[in-house]
């Protein structure tokens, strides 16, 4: 009787711990990284779920309207991930997304799923942007700068008012 | 009939005024919505063909020795970022580095007249490189601009034995540290886009354009070749001007005067 209290009661302790692990990796705090701007955000540009799931499916969905067809105001944009992403170095510089322990390869490693999308495109976010008012002066004073790392913004309401804004300059 | 006796006649009328009163109000706040959403919708449909990009360029405004639209266009797409791989000789660097826009110097073997002009992709309407293309990664926008999908480019470099001009480089080497707007790796094919990434921004000039005008030349003219009132369809209408391998029949997006 009493040995057998005690097996439930180590039974119980690694089920719990079991559970908190699983709660931890689904509660998702962990994986972004300190120092991005996304680690000061409540949620993606979609919930974490969502995200963590389909998250290529956004990108690959949206990189031929863009390179073909010219639009540039899509929801889901690689240069926003990198600009909310990337950690800082706190020298202005930021960190790859797929360097060891960075955002992208930190799952990718995991789970042993080549990343190829940084052979070719950017990891880093071009220059240092904090806020969405420094984004909000950059489009106001450069046409171009619609393009920066960033530019689509991370929830809604931003996105929508950086659209406005970037439809305003480019008239 | 007992309906009506039973609520006063100055209520109903009351009531109708009230309603109308608020349909007109949603009516006036609709349009504004509709107008909205249209505006989003022209946004996300893309480029579409009632435009079509081109480029006079006036070869004797073009300056012998003078390189700032290279300058120009190498900072611009990021050229200039990349780094000249270990051990590699001068002549192979200048072979295979890219290059989306250069100077050609002409000589008349009779007269011995100097011609300078700019060459770069000429975005032809029927461009060979899209012809040739096994993936159709190199392709026309419906904008004019013709253009390569790196992410179905292959490294065939078909496009680049076809093209008369030229215009396409080859990427040999892993490259680190690209800019935003012109992402770029090894095994792909690449040229001039008009600079495209302004032209999306509602930009109506090339970094190539902006350095002449810059420099006081103002050699190079880039426009819609579409619009009769553009400045370019002005020139074009205002002097002679020619396609290099006119005889190609390709129609090119890039002309010349003085050449």
């Amino acid at each position: 009787m009493h040995s057998s209290t005690g097996i439930v009661r180590v039974a119980g302790v690694l089920l719990a711990g079991a559970l908190t692990l699983i709660g931890g990796l689904a509660s998702g705090d962990s994986a972004v990284t300190p120092g991005s701007r996304a680690a000061g955000m409540d949620a993606c540009v979609a919930p974490t779920d969502v995200m963590r799931r389909n998250h290529m499916e956004f990108l690959k969905h949206d990189r031929d309207r863009t390179v073909r067809k010219g639009v540039r105001d899509i929801e889901y944009s690689l240069a926003a991930c990198i600009g909310c992403h990337a950690a800082e170095k706190g020298n202005g510089d930021y960190h790859p997304v797929n360097d060891e322990g960075q955002f992208c390869s930190g799952c990718h490693e995991y789970v042993a799923v080549s990343l190829t999308c940084f052979q070719c495109h950017s990891k880093k976010p071009e220059q240092k942007m904090s806020t969405l008012g420094a984004l909000q002066g950059e489009l106001d004073g450069d046409r171009f700068s619609g393009l920066q790392p960033g530019a689509a913004a991370i929830i809604d309401e931003q996105l929508q008012r950086l659209h406005a804004i970037s439809r305003e300059v480019s008239r | 009939m007992k309906h009506c006796k039973e609520q006063p006649e100055d209520l109903k009328r009351r009531e109708f005024i009230g309603k109308t009163v608020l349909a007109a109000g949603a009516a006036t706040v609709a349009p504004g919505v509709l107008l909205a959403v249209a505006n989003a919708g022209s946004d996300s449909e893309g480029v579409n063909d009632g435009v079509r990009w081109g480029m006079l360029v006036d070869s004797n405004k073009c300056v012998d020795g003078c390189t700032k639209c290279v300058e120009a266009c190498e900072s611009e797409n990021g050229i200039d970022r990349m780094q000249r791989p270990p051990g590699q000789d001068d002549a192979m660097w200048d072979a295979q580095r890219p290059q989306w826009i250069r100077k050609v110097k002409l000589r008349d073997k009779q007269t011995g007249e100097i011609t300078n002009l700019p060459m770069m992709c000429q975005h032809c309407e029927f461009p060979p490189c899209v012809d040739v293309c096994p993936t159709g990664a190199s392709f026309k926008r419906a904008d004019g601009i013709v253009m390569v999908d790196r992410h179905t480019c292959i490294g065939c470099r078909y496009c680049m034995m076809a093209c008369p001009y030229k215009a396409r480089s080859f990427i040999h080497q892993n490259v680190d540290n690209q800019s935003i707007r012109t992402p770029r790796g090894k095994g792909c094919v690449e040229s001039c886009n008009l600079c495209v990434h302004r032209i999306d921004a509602g930009g109506s000039t090339t970094a190539c354009q902006d350095a002449c005008s810059k420099d006081g030349h103002q050699a190079i003219l880039f426009g819609d070749l579409k619009d009769p009132d553009s400045d370019l369809s002005k020139a074009l209408r205002a002097q002679s001007s020619r396609q290099i391998r006119a005889d190609l029949e390709l129609n090119t997006g890039v002309r010349y005067t003085s050449v």
